[in-house]
């Protein structure tokens, strides 16, 4: 065999894995709830193609404000994320000293570490009616019978927040790591402020480890599961939740579906227009970040 | 600290005060859900009845400890199974895309490249159900023509591990693509010129450089998939993973510290891992003796 065709034969082995990975695992199964998510039951095990499951999404309040609320808590949840993890990063990036540093970077990886699952339960303990805070509370005395801090929106949206912290400390770490120190020391030479250097220089140099943050800080909110219902409770309306309903407890796969793309197509759209406005792509912010 | 720029003092302290209330924040749950796997009460709660080790070791009723937990031990095996089987997986396939991105050209690699990536920003449990509905509509398919019901194809372990490699391929592929990119070509041209054959060069020369990546990549791959829960959700059989178990568990009113046990079981080993990639990343990035590979591996 000459080398030419010995490349093609590698390159065809090469594919092969991948494109069985991408067809089987991930076109194919999205085509498939695509297509069952506009299958209608007319009578049992007779179906006709509509857009029926969509149009009882709209119909139906409850759904439709269970994905607003959805959308709305991922978004407010990815700002609050930024206001909390841009200091510290900034700070561990480029004010704590070289040993700290690293220390610090480790005390962030480490809980990043531990699975949700465990951080929720570790809330739960904290939260609950006979937990510690609220037993410390009385013990102080500021109130006489135990109080409830589960289930209700504010701890849904801070244990979000405290899910996915890491994942936009992190990217942002690593960015303003990569900033040169003498163009802040520049901003400064130039008359600029703590505030203009800080909305002149340092955010605009750092803005793809931002998108990088916010886009994954983002899916991992709008996507999740256990935070809001093991501190929300059953009725923290995620919509998540609703997919679950349909598909396993109502056995209604095919609006489970529909719910699925729906989910999936509000998570792309602000995804996409993410990238847009940031001038970004993915292969620049997430892609890198994970490497 | 940039020595020519000094910010007044009290707001540095102001600063370094929210620093460290952020690090309590962080490390707040953890050590609450730690802590009360020693206490001595059949409930995750306030008050503190003081020390025990029951719900580690006890095996009489109310005090049922993990190591006497059954179903908590099978969840555990489970998970290891499936873990070690998706990093092995992910592994594979993360080389060979690694080396199909980096090595060759072919046509719309462009669109190939987004579609790797993509598996990233699609919610886990979306994921979770659209493998569902594929496996679910093939198996239902064959069962009807063919009178055969496919097992692997329903919800169970075979699917779990599909489910969780379908984006964590995706992780290990990136970390070995970034490593691979930075090697040096003319090592493997030169090992060529030596007469080795393409198999010797491989193995010796190239695997040998991505080892580091390889490493912390199905470090990553394992724990990723030992703590899934979004996608397996969807897919779990009758043997469920650890997540899955102790989930079932956390929402029932009345659960034992047994699970503050299980969590600190798996804070310890997931911080162990973390310490071990850290440690896989230091050498990563350290400058290489030349000769420190072909010697170390001449003594082990």
């Amino acid at each position: 065999m000459n080398q030419r065709s010995i490349r093609r034969l590698t390159l065809f082995m090469l594919l092969a894995p991948f494109l069985l990975w991408i067809a089987l695992l991930i076109v194919l199964p999205h085509a498939g709830i695509f297509t069952l998510s506009l299958r209608e039951k007319v009578a049992p095990l007779v179906y006709t193609v509509g857009p029926g499951n969509y149009l009882d999404f709209f119909r139906e309040p409850i759904y439709w404000n269970t994905l607003l609320r959805t959308a709305s808590f991922s978004v407010l949840v990815t700002a609050l994320t930024f206001l909390v993890g841009f200091p510290i990063a900034y700070y561990i990036a480029k004010i704590a000293g070289r040993r700290a540093r690293g220390a610090l970077f480790l005390g962030c990886l480490i809980p990043l570490w531990v699975s949700d699952l465990v951080r929720a339960y570790g809330w739960m303990i904290l939260l609950r009616e006979t937990g510690v805070v609220s037993s410390f509370l009385q013990w102080t005395g500021i109130v006489s019978v135990p109080v409830e801090l589960l289930y209700n929106d504010a701890t849904v949206v801070v244990g979000l927040v405290y899910t996915v912290v890491l994942f936009m400390i992190v990217p942002l770490v690593s960015t303003l790591d990569g900033m040169d120190n003498s163009l802040i020391e520049a901003g400064y030479n130039l008359g600029g402020n703590g505030l203009t250097v800080m909305r002149r220089i340092v955010i605009p140099y750092a803005m793809p480890g931002i998108v990088a943050g916010s886009i994954v800080v983002f899916m991992l909110t709008a996507g999740s599961y256990l935070t809001p219902i093991l501190l929300g409770g059953k009725n923290s309306m995620w919509f998540t939740e609703q997919i679950y309903e349909q598909f396993i407890t109502r056995f209604n796969w095919e609006s489970g579906a529909a719910f699925g793309i729906l989910l999936l197509l509000f998570t792309s759209l602000t995804v996409w227009l993410g990238l847009r406005l940031s001038g970004q792509s993915l292969a620049s912010t997430v892609a890198r970040n994970e490497a | 600290m940039i020595p020519s720029i000094r910010p007044p003092r009290p707001f540095m302290w102001g600063y370094r005060a929210c620093v460290l209330g952020f690090f309590a924040f962080l490390i707040a749950p953890l050590i609450a859900a730690g802590l009360f796997a020693f206490n001595d009460s059949l409930f995750a709660s306030m008050p503190w009845k003081g020390f025990t080790l029951a719900w580690f070791t006890g095996d009489a009723d109310p005090k049922i400890g993990l190591l006497h937990d059954r179903r908590l031990l099978k969840g555990l095996a489970v998970s290891f199974l499936v873990a070690t089987l998706v990093s092995i997986v992910s592994l594979v396939v993360g080389l060979t895309n690694s080396f199909l991105f980096e090595r060759h050209r072919f046509p719309f690699k462009g669109l190939c490249y987004m579609l790797m990536i993509v598996p990233l920003v699609i919610p886990g449990v979306i994921l979770g159900i659209s493998i569902l509905v594929l496996a679910s509509g093939i198996a239902n398919h064959v069962e009807s023509r063919f009178g055969y019901d496919p097992d692997f194809l329903r919800p169970g372990l075979p699917l779990v591990i599909l489910g969780q490699a379908s984006f964590i391929i995706t992780i290990t592929s990136l970390v070995i693509s970034a490593r691979l990119r930075k090697f040096d070509r003319s090592l493997e041209e030169a090992a060529f010129n030596l007469g080795a054959s393409r198999t010797r060069v491989f193995l010796t020369i190239t695997l040998p450089y991505l080892r580091p990546a390889l490493i912390g990549s199905g470090l990553v791959a394992f724990l990723v998939s030992f703590e899934n829960f979004n996608t397996t959700l969807f897919l779990v059989g009758s043997d469920a993973p650890l997540t899955v178990t102790m989930y079932d568990r956390m929402l029932k009113v009345g659960s034992t510290p047994v699970l503050n046990a299980v969590s600190l079981l798996l804070m310890v080993g997931s911080g162990l891992l973390a310490l071990v990639s850290v440690f896989v990343q230091l050498e990563r990035k350290a400058p290489r003796a030349g000769s420190r590979a072909p010697i170390s591996r001449g003594a082990g």
